[in-house]
């Protein structure tokens, strides 16, 4: 082979296999640009969702919580800047000592330094983390000029809630606390905010969604740590609503001054024609800001310890046998029954024996012989006990109902009880026993099974003395400055009862107050332009029995928890009246005693302030 | 006839100057300088749209190696064939040199600090490596390459350096120049039963390599299998590549706009990863017109090959394109999921002296054989 030949060969060969690896080279390139393809149009949304989770981070700001005012726009609840002291472990070299350091500015104690060290063990280093909250001016201005020297810390801004009103609106209005985990089931995002607090109790509770707004973000870019590069998207969310509500204020704090001069009391007072409710209260109360901040434990325990229940509105919550109260929706009953009639006499003896039971008057003498009118202003039990079994506890329960009793008047408040109203299937279904005349005689004077709230009271009374229309209870007037559906409104449907009758109760409950003879003469006003009219009751908590009768015992010597609830419903003035009220007094001993001097203070000071009439709203 | 053969004289001995100057391949210049302008454009994004600390180092290091770039392919190609066995020795000591002296740098020994730059000799090794193959092949009679003898040689030249490399630690460096050194073994004409049974032979040494690799080494094979299985940890790099380059779209997040890496979700993304940035700013668009640049780029080294009338200039300039490939395809095959990520930069757009001075030392070497094509090189000088 000459040599050309052979580097012909070797050409031959290596072009050969030049061209094996250049082919190679293209499918290599092919490959690339195929692979570049798949994940840029085929996987590119998968992979543009993951970019975009990424790099975005969402930060929601809490919302400011809507205010509550009262009818003549005087807050109730409001919010006030809250400072707070957070730090970024990243920023500093020892958190530990600049926790220390800012623990010679202000009150800092060992164990809270502790905590915040824990917390910030269990955040990405970069996450701010709360030191302390509801800082001073004084102290915000120390930690102000320390700053520099402070490496780490910084001053946030917050909002916390304020109850100017204090314990006057503390059930009212109830309060906020931190999100519970039941609650953040809700789904709403903005629940997740640390520290963002809901409503607990109340009316902060009932409109709560009102009044929580909606949550603003801020959309941030962020690197891999989690650092922000820049804002990508403000939504400034929406503030909650302002709540415009039905109470005055001034009334309020009045209404919880007096019902404080007893040991436990609630009251509603409320617009017997269109249901404004001008004051709802309970007694002992307590500072619903403790709430605001964090509670301390000693404080929670006290409140929860107390037997008086100063946590349970008593007025919305509390279920207490109506006693004497209920005389009115007997007498309705009987009168519409036709089982008697404004004729209708019986002879009061002091006590009446019946279904092998004596049961007694609260007059030992007796009454003599009485009238519904006398008997309903003088309380007179045997009456009621003589047409109890004929009109029977069906129409006694039917006419319960229409008077609002035994149901769940809705109100914007949390915790509104239904209270009881027996019947036979009741009984039956409850205690598997069929009902006996006997209790329709109890119930027929308030007493056995039948439970009611100072609201249902209020509302009972109401349709008593309106002319039988079927107000009901509400507190809100406006939302926003729009009037809601629940506002107070006199289109209220009939209760189709005869207005003769009306007219005989309505007397017995003037009577009662304005007639010598009445049980609640003793508080009557004197002056003409503030006549009232009401009834007492006196209900029992624990039975009498035949023993204590026979010792002529006294309420005085039983232990307070057993002595008898005091009671009074009342509406104002006589003629042509605007206001009615509830008052229980939790173991007042007695009606006319202790309950009607507050009704009586309550009903005056609305008609002098002239409660009912419109207001012009300055805002 | 007679100019023509006194032409044809001229260009088998010496040439000059002004010829070579006219024969340059200035359309292969003209390339590599768009694919460095790319990488110039690719290194401001990343540097978050500024010139510093990258883009500008870059295209400055650029322009002055363009002037040893083109003094290369002035010189003499006899003179480069002459010095093919002693710049593959200089090499190889210099890599004896990192294993006794060199700075430790990303956790494995591979630089030596010249004060000016920091020299990587495996990089100059490649090169090494394929002059000389080169030059064996050229010098070998064609007989002679069927002998077993003959692997010898090649063995020794490809293998002194993989297992010098191999002890730096670097898996990846020692594994490109073993394909490179075999492709040139390929090209010289070995026979191909031979290479099948080379390839059964390193197939059964697998589970023994497995055994001896570094911990690290296992890791990034491991999470090159299955990135998605541990997204934090070190399939991280991976995964944040694909979502990368997938949220590019076919048009691209736009110039500065590439979220993933200005976020440095992205790691390296000025050296190992910038095809990555460069996809997701640019798109599907962006990603093809640089794979097409490159694909001009190897087309113009096998033709120059192709072109050669002497073996050593086709095998050298085959050779060097085949390595620059490499490099193209390992790094962007490794930043797009198809490969372990093993640390190989994307040359002349990736931030990075060595990878630039050697990629524009080989084109400067092809373009020598383009224009010395037609010279006699003699079996031994």
């Amino acid at each position: 082979m000459s040599m050309l030949e052979r580097d012909k060969d070797r050409y031959k060969t290596f072009s050969r296999r030049a061209f094996l690896i250049g082919a190679g080279k293209l499918g290599f390139l092919g490959v690339l640009g195929a692979r570049l393809g798949y994940l840029q149009v085929k996987e590119a949304q998968k992979y543009k969702t993951l970019s975009d989770n990424n790099r975005i981070n969402m930060n929601l700001m809490a919302p400011s919580r809507g205010l509550i005012r009262d009818r003549k726009g005087v807050v109730l609840a409001d919010n006030i800047q809250n400072f707070r002291v957070n730090i970024i472990s990243e920023q500093t070299e020892s958190p530990k000592k600049t926790l220390e350091d800012l623990a010679k500015i202000i009150k800092l104690e060992k164990h809270e330094i502790n905590k915040v060290l824990s917390d910030i063990s269990k955040v990405r280093r970069f996450v701010p983390v709360q030191v302390k909250e509801n800082l001073g001016w004084d102290d915000v201005a120390k930690v102000e000029v320390h700053l520099p020297e402070l490496p780490g810390l910084f001053i946030e801004e917050g909002e916390i809630r304020r109850y100017q009103h204090k314990k006057s609106t503390a059930h009212l209005i109830g309060y906020v606390g931190l999100v519970n985990a039941t609650e953040i089931e809700q789904g709403d995002p903005v629940l997740t905010v640390p520290g963002f607090r809901v409503g607990k109790t109340g009316i902060e509770k009932a409109l709560d969604p009102v009044l929580r707004g909606r949550a603003g973000s801020i959309k941030r870019e962020v690197d891999a740590r989690g650092r922000i590069v820049r804002t990508l998207e403000k939504d400034f969310g929406q503030k909650g609503a302002t709540v415009d509500l039905t109470i005055d204020a001034e009334f309020q704090d009045f209404t919880q001054t007096i019902l404080d001069r007893e040991k436990s009391a609630s009251a509603v007072v409320m617009n017997a024609k269109n249901g404004a409710l001008y004051s709802l209260a309970s007694s002992p109360s307590f500072d619903p800001n403790m709430f605001s901040k964090s509670i301390s434990a000693t404080d929670w325990e006290r409140l929860l310890n107390n037997p008086a229940k100063p946590l349970t509105n008593k007025a919305i919550a509390g279920q207490y046998p109506p006693g004497s109260t209920f005389k009115m929706v007997t007498a309705m009953a009987a009168l519409e029954a036709g089982v008697i009639d404004h004729n209708t006499t019986h002879h009061c003896p002091g006590h009446l024996d019946m279904a092998g039971h004596r049961f007694h008057c609260w007059k030992k003498a007796g009454h003599g012989r009485m009238n519904l009118v006398e008997a309903l202003s003088q309380s007179c039990d045997v009456f009621f006990y003589k047409i109890s079994s004929e009109v029977g506890i069906q129409r006694i329960a039917e006419m319960s109902k229409r008077m609002g009793l035994g149901q769940i008047l809705p109100l914007d408040i949390a915790n509104v009880r239904p209270g009881l109203v027996p019947t036979k299937e009741w009984k039956l279904s409850h205690h598997g026993q069929t009902w006996r005349t006997g209790e329709t005689v109890l119930a027929s004077i308030g007493q056995g099974y039948l439970q009611t709230t100072p609201l249902q009271l209020a509302t009972m009374t109401a349709r008593m003395i309106n002319g039988g229309y079927a107000v009901r209870p509400a507190l809100l007037k406006e939302v926003n400055s729009r009037i809601p559906v629940q506002a107070p409104h006199t289109n209220w449907p009939r209760l189709t009862l005869e207005p003769d009758h009306l007219k005989l109760v309505k007397r017995g409950m003037d009577r009662a107050v304005n007639h010598t003879k009445g049980t609640a003469h003793r508080v009557a006003n004197e002056n003409p332009n503030y006549l009232f009219g009401g009834k007492t009751g006196t209900a029992q908590v624990r039975r009498i029995s035949r023993q204590d009768r026979l010792d002529g015992f006294s309420q005085k010597d039983l232990p307070w928890r057993q002595r008898h609830h005091a009671l009074f419903v009342g509406y104002a003035p006589v003629k042509d009246p605007e206001y009615v009220c509830a008052v229980v007094v939790e173991h007042g001993e007695s009606g006319s005693a202790a309950a009607a001097p507050i009704a009586r203070d309550l009903l005056t000071k609305a008609m002098k302030m002239n409660l009912s009439k419109d207001i012009k709203k300055k805002s | 006839m007679f100019g023509a053969s006194s032409s044809l004289s001229t260009r088998e001995g010496y040439i000059p100057l002004s010829e070579k100057l006219r024969s340059l391949n200035w359309g292969l210049v003209l390339l590599v300088t768009l694919i460095a302008i790319v990488g110039y454009a690719a290194l401001y994004s990343a540097g978050g749209g500024k010139a510093q600390p990258w883009a500008e180092r870059h295209i400055i290091r650029y322009a002055i190696i363009l002037i040893p770039m083109i003094s290369i392919a002035l010189i003499d190609l006899r003179f480069w064939f002459r010095l093919s066995y002693p710049l593959y020795f200089i090499a190889l000591m210099l890599l004896l040199a990192v294993e006794i002296m060199g700075d430790i740098g990303m956790g494995a020994q591979r630089w030596i600090n010249l004060g000016v730059i920091r020299l990587q000799p495996s990089e100059v090794m490649k090169i090494g490596v394929i002059m000389a193959l080169a030059r064996y092949y050229h010098s070998i009679p064609v007989e002679e390459v069927k002998r077993w003898r003959a692997l010898i040689p090649p063995i020794f030249i490809i293998g002194a350096p993989v297992g010098l490399v191999l002890l730096q630690p670097d898996l990846g460096t020692s594994l490109m120049i073993a394909v490179g050194g075999v492709l040139m073994m390929f090209l010289g004409g070995v026979k191909w039963w031979k290479f099948a049974g080379a390839g059964c032979i390193a197939l059964a040494s697998v589970p023994v390599a497995w055994h001896l690799m570094h911990d690290y080494q296992k890791k990034r094979v491991l999470t090159f299998l299955n990135p998605e299985e541990d997204p934090l940890g070190a399939g991280y790099h991976i995964m944040q590549s694909k979502i990368a380059l997938g949220s590019g779209g076919i048009e691209g997040k736009g110039f500065l706009q590439g979220t993933q890496s200005h976020l440095n979700f992205l790691p390296e993304k000025q050296t190992d990863f910038i095809f990555t940035l460069l996809a997701e700013e640019w798109g599907l668009m962006g990603g093809l017109v640089v794979l097409f640049l490159f694909a001009l780029v190897f087309l113009y080294g096998f033709l120059i090959a192709l072109r050669a009338r002497h073996h050593y200039g086709r095998l050298l300039a085959l050779g060097l394109t085949i390595n620059f490939a490499l490099y193209v395809f390992i790094n962007i095959a490794m930043v797009m999921g198809l490969m372990p990520v093993v640390g190989v930069p994307l040359p002349l757009v990736s931030y990075g002296g060595t990878v630039m001075l050697t990629s524009m030392i080989s084109f400067g070497l092809i373009m020598n054989v383009y224009c010395h094509r037609d010279i006699k090189i003699p079996r031994f000088i």
